[in-house]
C-alpha cells in the first residue's frame, strides 16, 4: 500500500503544480492586467502606477512564486472589486456550496446505487425500465428548466418550500432535488452496467455453488467489484456538484461559489475568480486522489498487494 | 437406491431465444454410484455443461429445467425448490469450473472465500474454519497454507488457482463434486496434475465424482463410467473401458477415431474428423440427431423414438441402427 500511496500523492503534487500554475497564468489572459485594472479611461501612467503597485513589473516567475507562497500560507489577495481578502469573500460563500453539493451527493447516491443494482438484477425488467426513464429524462432536461419548474410547482402553486435563498434549511430542499436528479443518471447507469458485468462472472457463480445466499452473494462478491468504476466516477460528480453549479444557484438565488464567480467574472475580479478556479481544481485533485486511494484498499490489485 | 449419488431421469433444459425455444437438453438420465466417476463427454454445444449446471441449480432464471426423477446425496429434489438445492450446494454438492482465473474473487483473500460458506452453513467460528481451510489447502498441494489464507487470488499461478477452486469445493465436505471441465484452461503437465488430484481426493474422500470434458485422454485417466453426449441426448453410456474397446454408437465410434495417434495419422494427411455438423436445437427435432453425419444413416433413422439398447449390464446405447453397428 505505501509504495502506491506515495506514488499516487507524488501524481497529486505534479498535478497541483500545473494547476497553480495555470490558474496564475489567467491572469494574464485576457491582455495586460494594469490596463484592465486602469479601466478603459485610464491613461498610460496610471496603468504604469498600478503595474509598479502590483509588482507586475517584476519577472513572472518571481510574481508566481510570490503568489502561490502566499497563497500556501492562506492569503489569496485582495478582492480589486471589494478590496477585502479574497478568503474572506470565499469563506462567506462556501458554506451554501459545501452544503448543497454533499446533501445532492448523499441524495443521489441513495437513490442511484440501489435502483442500479436492483436494475442489474433483473435486466428489462419493470424497476429496470422505470430507473431507464428516470436516467434519460435525467440527462435530457436541461437544469434550469426543472428548477424553474419545481419553484413554481412547489414554490408558487402550492407554497410548500421557500423559492430561493438558503436563510433555512427548507431553502435547499428544491436546489438539493434537482442537482442530485442531475447527478443520478450517471451514478445510476454505471452501478448498473458493473453490476450486470460482475453478476456474468464465474466468481459470482463460484460464490452461487458454495450455497451462499443470494443477498450475500450480492453485497460482498458483486457490489465490492461492481462499485469500483462508481468510486471514479463519484469523485469526479462530486466535484462537479461542489464546484457549485452556477445554473442552480443562480436559479434559487443561493450565494455559493459558483454565483460568486459568475459575479466576479462580470467585474473582472480576476483575483477571486483565480482563488476559485484554484480552490475547485485542487478540490479536483483531492477527490480523485481520494477515489483512487479508495480503489486500492477495495481492490488489492491496484495496490500492488500479493 | 441408497449408494445413488445422483439419479436422474428425462432431464429437460430449454432456453427462449429470439428464434425460438432452444431444446438443449432434450432427455437426459444420469446416474453415479458413491465413490464413482462419471465422465460426461461431449462436443461444445452438446449441453453437457447445461446438464451439470442444472443439476448444481445455477442456470439462469430463464432457462426451464425439467426432470421426472431427481435425486441427488439420498435426497428427492424431483419437486426441485431452489431454496432446498441452495441449502445443498457447498454441503452436499459443490462445483469447480473452468477457468480457475476468473472462478476467484479479485477483491477477497483466499481464506476469506474458502471459509464463508461453512462459516454460515455449520455456523463455524473464524479459527475453526481457518482450520478446515488450512487441512484443505494442505490436501490439495498448496505448500505453506496458513500464510497463503490471507493472500489474494493474484498471486497465484492458474494450477495453484484450480487446487484452491478444488479446495474451496471440498470445505462443506460434499458427497458429489461436479467437475465442468477443470483443466481445459490449464497447461499439460498442471493438467495431469490437477486429474491426478482429483483422482486422489476421489479415493480418499469416497466423492462421487461428474466429470465433464471433451478429453478423450481425460475420460481414459480417470472414469469409472462414461457417459457420451450428442445434441441434448446420451448416445451411449458403458464403463470406460467397454467404451474404448467396443464403441457401440456411431457418434462414439467417429470420436475415438478423431484421436490422431503418433505413428499411425500420417504426415501432413488431414486428421480425422467426423463430417458435417450439429443439428440446430431450436424448435423440435425428428429421429435421430445424428443421422446427417452418421455413416451407418439409412431411412429408419428420421423417425422417433430412436430405441435404446442394453447390450451388455451396464450399458446403453441410443441408436436405430445398434446391431448393424455393433456387428
Amino acid at each position: 500500500m505505501l509504495p502506491f500511496l506515495s506514488k499516487r500523492l507524488l501524481v497529486a503534487l505534479l498535478v497541483c503544480v500545473t494547476v497553480s500554475a495555470l490558474s496564475f497564468g489567467l491572469m494574464f489572459l485576457s491582455g495586460d492586467p494594469a490596463i484592465a485594472i486602469a479601466g478603459s479611461g485610464g491613461r498610460a501612467e496610471d496603468a504604469e502606477a498600478i503595474r509598479v503597485a502590483y509588482g507586475f513589473d517584476r519577472p513572472l516567475i518571481v510574481q508566481y512564486l510570490d503568489w502561490i507562497g502566499s497563497a500556501l500560507t492562506g492569503d489569496l489577495g485582495q478582492s480589486i472589486y471589494f478590496n477585502v481578502p479574497v478568503t474572506e469573500i470565499i469563506g462567506n460563500r462556501v458554506g451554501v456550496t459545501l452544503t448543497l453539493g454533499f446533501v445532492s451527493f448523499i441524495v443521489a447516491l441513495a437513490i442511484a446505487v440501489p435502483l442500479g443494482v436492483a436494475a442489474a438484477l433483473r435486466p428489462n425488467g419493470w424497476i429496470d425500465r422505470i430507473a431507464l426513464v428516470i436516467a434519460v429524462s435525467g440527462q435530457a432536461i436541461p437544469s434550469f428548466w426543472l428548477g424553474l419548474m419545481t419553484i413554481v410547482v412547489f414554490g408558487v402553486w402550492y407554497g410548500m418550500v421557500p423559492i430561493s435563498g438558503a436563510e433555512s434549511w427548507q431553502g435547499y430542499i428544491l436546489p438539493v432535488i434537482v442537482l442530485s436528479y442531475y447527478a443520478i443518471p450517471e451514478l445510476m447507469r454505471i452501478t448498473r452496467s458493473g453490476m450486470i458485468d460482475v453478476l456474468a462472472t464465474d466468481y459470482v457463480r463460484a460464490a452461487r455453488a458454495k450455497g451462499l445466499p443470494m443477498h450475500l452473494v450480492i453485497t460482498r462478491h458483486a457490489l465490492r467489484n461492481a462499485i469500483l468504476p462508481l468510486v471514479s466516477l463519484a469523485a469526479v460528480q462530486l466535484g462537479q456538484l461542489l464546484s457549485g453549479s452556477i445554473v442552480i444557484e443562480s436559479v434559487f438565488a443561493l450565494n455559493g461559489l459558483g454565483r460568486l464567480a459568475w459575479e466576479s467574472l462580470l467585474r473582472s475580479d480576476l483575483p477571486v475568480v483565480q482563488a476559485i478556479i484554484l480552490i475547485l481544481s485542487l478540490l479536483y485533485v483531492v477527490l480523485t486522489t481520494l477515489a483512487d486511494v479508495l480503489n486500492a484498499t477495495l481492490d488489492p490489485r491496484l495496490r500492488g498487494a500479493s | 437406491m441408497t449408494d445413488m449419488m445422483l439419479d436422474i431421469k428425462n432431464l429437460q433444459v430449454s432456453i427462449p431465444t429470439d428464434r425460438g425455444t432452444l431444446n438443449a437438453v432434450r432427455g437426459v438420465d444420469l446416474s453415479i454410484s458413491a465413490g464413482k466417476t462419471l465422465c460426461l463427454v461431449g462436443e461444445s454445444g452438446c449441453g453437457k455443461s447445461l446438464t451439470a449446471t442444472a443439476i448444481i441449480g445455477l442456470l439462469p432464471r430463464y432457462a426451464k429445467v425439467t426432470t421426472e426423477r431427481f435425486a441427488m446425496a439420498g435426497q428427492d429434489l424431483t419437486a426441485r425448490t431452489e431454496a432446498r438445492l441452495a441449502k445443498m450446494r457447498g454441503r452436499d454438492v459443490a462445483m469447480i469450473f473452468q477457468d480457475p482465473t476468473s472462478t476467484l474473487n479479485p477483491t477477497l483473500t483466499i481464506g476469506r472465500q474458502l471459509t464463508e460458506g461453512v462459516m454460515r452453513a455449520e455456523r463455524l467460528s473464524r479459527k475453526e474454519a481457518d482450520a478446515r481451510a488450512i487441512e484443505m489447502l494442505d490436501r490439495v498441494g498448496i505448500a505453506n497454507p496458513a500464510a497463503r489464507l490471507v493472500q489474494y487470488p493474484h498471486g497465484f499461478s492458474g494450477g495453484q488457482r484450480q487446487r484452491i477452486m478444488i479446495a474451496s469445493a471440498l470445505m462443506g465436505r460434499p458427497k458429489l463434486l461436479i467437475a465442468d471441465e477443470p483443466t481445459t484452461a490449464l497447461d499439460v503437465t498442471i493438467q495431469a496434475q490437477i486429474l491426478a488430484l482429483l483422482d486422489e481426493l476421489q479415493s480418499d474422500l469416497g466423492l462421487s465424482l461428474l466429470l465433464i470434458t471433451h478429453d478423450l485422454g481425460v475420460v481414459a485417466s480417470i472414469a469409472d463410467e462414461v457417459a457420451v453426449m450428442y445434441a441434448g441426448r446420451i448416445a451411449e453410456r458403458a464403463p470406460v473401458k467397454d467404451l474404448f474397446r467396443a464403441p457401440q454408437h456411431p457418434y462414439t465410434r467417429g470420436l475415438l477415431a478423431a484421436i490422431p495417434v503418433p505413428g499411425q495419422t500420417p504426415r501432413g494427411s488431414e486428421l480425422p474428423a467426423i463430417p458435417g455438423r450439429v443439428p440446430g436445437l431450436v424448435g423440435p427435432l425428428k429421429g435421430c440427431a445424428f443421422r446427417d453425419r452418421c455413416s451407418f444413416a439409412g431411412e429408419i433413422c428420421g423417425q422417433d423414438p430412436v430405441p435404446g439398447h442394453a447390450p451388455a449390464p451396464g450399458r446403453f446405447v441410443e441408436c436405430h441402427k445398434a446391431a448393424e453397428v455393433a456387428a
